[in-house]
């Protein structure tokens, strides 16, 4: 702490006016936690059957769905990360808005119908309808289990922001506190609530989101007197870089190996969507394909508009607080949103105290909640692919597959903690777009050809799978993500980077499909054609869909 | 049967009577059904291609042309946030599109084929 105040006074002040608030800032996340936990305790109560657990009871409406769509995919990196992004970088953090959005029509026009009708419970059950069972559900439980940890990171990240931002604390033990609190509750929503839980969280979280960027939205344009361009002018002038700042390439632009980064991010981001687990279970929770195709229809109108408003907050950002305050409070700019709110209502004020308590409790709400949702995917998946239909053969009972479940939540929850640690200092909407690089490398690819291409075999599921996961993932594991980068990089001093891009999508996306592809060509075997069948009426018609 | 007004109750998720395999194959051979796929096909496909390179001009145009994306509209607007914003246009245009498409042209072949699958079953 008295480090911080000697090399960065700003962050002493807004520290010590947080300070005098700090009750009211521990009592707006305490009734935000109580509520959710409320909510888990009574859904809790109604979850009987491994339908409720994994699916919610499937009696959700779309609008209900679609809200809760909506409030699982907009995660810490919509909110801190792509407003730090756009406030540092201007135009180039705008297009993880764009790509997080358009990304919807993949899910949509493809995928969500096709899963509802013919799936059950996880992401597995579509993968290996056609296959044979137990190798393709361990790869779609693996793959599961990879993407959400990567998810996790970042939402782990977020907390961490947010912690040392409001409560002052800079040591690592704090944060790390911090972060095993968030570990814990999410095992308790999930242990307990199940699917119907954590949809009432997620929807609950949507509503305070949308509206607390609402209210963020309508302060800045009357500071700009709802004049736009006056708004981008403002922040063009005061990040430092002119006109620039509002063109893109100022992140990107550089050099031809940073402009291959851009082309990558883009690809995954629009890719990654419809291969993330978690966003997938959702459609399990409605009744029918129609009420899938709904709630993405919502989903989309919902975060489409969120969406919007981030061009207001990270452009509010960069011409209101300016770049050099907001990376002193966090290189990568995960701060923004945050720093915003405090000086929308005043800063050292009570207004600027109550705003940010707010704003930061909203951020609390996103983080909780998205994490709950990636938890319940991931110990789905290992529960009903791995447990039930690998390791116990399809004769494990409905009970035994739920406690497997519940304990998978807790190993889970206890690993998210340990690596929530480490990851800190980078922008949680870059982290969040590695998980969709490895969602539209090792996920998609199979997802596709298993509903569309009647020649594609399990050698063929396989190969895209492990091969779109470990390509994606030993990209990452030698790029400046993990090492080399002494401002950003996970492991600092230390440097085993060899792949330059930060986003493997560009590489291991396209090797993705071509893998599946091969595989099936190469198969001894042939495509099991009464499967097919099966996949493609129940994909298209919802015949004895559960 | 399994329409938007009536969830299926909460319980043990066994879901309906499955038809035979034969049966499904005989199905998906069939010409109403090849109609339903071709509908499915002919619309999403071609879309999903469209609307990707459409994405993807903006990324390149974004790498590579900035000085065109950097030309002024309006004061401070200029092509690039005129660009992105489209995207957000055309997003919410095809969502729409496609919902009413499907509520045309497939929603009715769909269910014809299910109700009549589901009372054989």
């Amino acid at each position: 702490m008295s480090a911080a105040y000697h090399s960065h006074p700003v962050i002493q002040l807004a520290a010590s006016s947080t300070a005098e608030h700090r009750p009211l800032i521990i009592t707006l996340f305490a009734v935000f936690v109580a509520a959710t936990l409320g909510i888990t305790v009574w859904a809790g109560r109604q979850t009987r059957s491994a339908s409720d657990f994994y699916a919610g009871g499937r009696q959700f409406t779309a609008f209900q769905n679609g809200l809760a769509v909506s409030g699982d995919y907009m995660s810490a990196a919509s909110f801190l990360g792509i407003a730090g992004a756009i406030a540092l970088f201007g135009y180039d953090g705008f297009l993880y808005s764009i790509g997080f959005l358009v990304a919807w029509l993949v899910a949509l026009l493809l995928v969500a119908e096709p899963l509802r009708n013919s799936g059950r419970y996880t992401m597995g059950d579509v993968l290996a309808y056609r296959m044979r069972q137990r190798p393709v559900r361990t790869a779609a439980g693996v793959s599961t289990i990879v993407v959400s940890i990567f998810y996790l990171l970042a939402q782990m990240a977020g907390a961490g922001v947010l912690v040392s931002l409001l409560l002052g604390i800079t040591s690592d033990a704090g944060k790390i506190l911090i972060v095993a609190l968030v570990g814990v509750l999410m095992i308790v929503y999930v242990t307990i609530g199940g699917m119907k839980g954590t949809t009432w969280v997620q929807m609950v979280k949507a509503v305070l989101l949308i509206a607390g960027a609402l209210l963020m939205t309508f302060l800045v344009l009357l500071k700009f007197d709802f004049n736009i361009s006056d708004l981008l002018g403002t922040a063009a002038e005061k990040s430092g870089h002119g006109a620039a700042f509002l063109e893109p390439g100022l992140k990107y632009g550089a050099t031809s190996t940073s402009k291959l980064d851009f082309l990558s991010l883009g690809i995954a981001l629009v890719l990654g969507t419809a291969g993330l687990p978690h966003i997938l279970i959702r459609f399990y929770t409605v009744p029918t394909a129609k009420a899938a195709r709904k709630s993405v229809n919502w989903a989309i109108g919902i975060i489409g508009a969120f969406y919007l408003m981030t061009i207001a907050l990270g452009f509010g950002a960069a011409a209101l607080i300016g770049p050099d305050e907001i990376k002193a409070k966090n290189p990568a700019g995960n701060a923004a949103a945050p720093q915003l709110a405090e000086y929308l209502g005043g800063v050292g004020s009570t207004g600027g105290a109550v705003l940010l308590a707010v704003i930061s409790a909203v951020a609390f709400a996103t983080i909780l909640a998205v994490v709950a949702g990636l938890t319940l995917a991931s110990s789905s998946s290992f529960a009903h692919d791995i447990y039930a239909n690998v390791i116990r053969k399809g004769k494990a009972t409905e009970k035994e597959e739920m406690r497997a479940a519940r304990w998978a939540t807790v190993l889970i929850g206890a690993v998210a903690i340990i690596l929530g640690a480490f990851a800190r200092d980078m922008n949680v909407a870059g982290l969040v777009a590695l998980a969709f690089a490895v969602a539209a490398s090792a996920n998609l690819p199979t997802l596709l050809y298993s509903l569309f291409w009647k020649r594609f075999t399990t050698q063929g599921a396989l190969w895209s799978i492990y091969g779109g996961l470990a390509s994606s993932v030993i990209l990452v594991l030698f790029s400046p993500v993990v090492s080399g980068n002494a401002k950003t990089s996970m492991f600092k001093g230390v440097d085993f980077a060899w792949f330059p891009l930060e986003n493997p999508g560009l590489i291991s996306i396209p090797l993705g499909f071509l893998l599946g592809w091969l595989g099936s060509l190469l198969s001894k075997e042939e495509p099991d054609k009464g499967k097919y069948a099966e996949l493609e009426v129940k994909s298209l018609t919802g015949v004895g869909a559960h | 049967m399994a329409t938007d007004a009536s969830p299926p109750k909460a319980g043990p998720d066994t879901g309906p009577a499955q038809p035979t395999t034969e049966r499904f194959v005989e199905v998906q051979e069939s010409a109403e059904f090849a109609e339903l796929r071709r509908a499915h096909r002919s619309f999403a496909f071609p879309l999903t291609i469209a609307f990707v390179l459409w994405y993807l001009l903006y990324v390149l145009l974004s790498n590579y042309a900035g000085g065109f994306m950097g030309t002024k509209v309006y004061s401070n607007i200029n092509v690039a946030f005129v660009f992105g914003l489209a995207q957000f246009v055309t997003t919410f245009l095809i969502a729409w599109f496609y919902a009413r498409h499907a509520a045309a042209k497939l929603d009715p072949k769909a269910e014809a084929i299910k109700s009549r699958m589901e009372a054989d079953a």
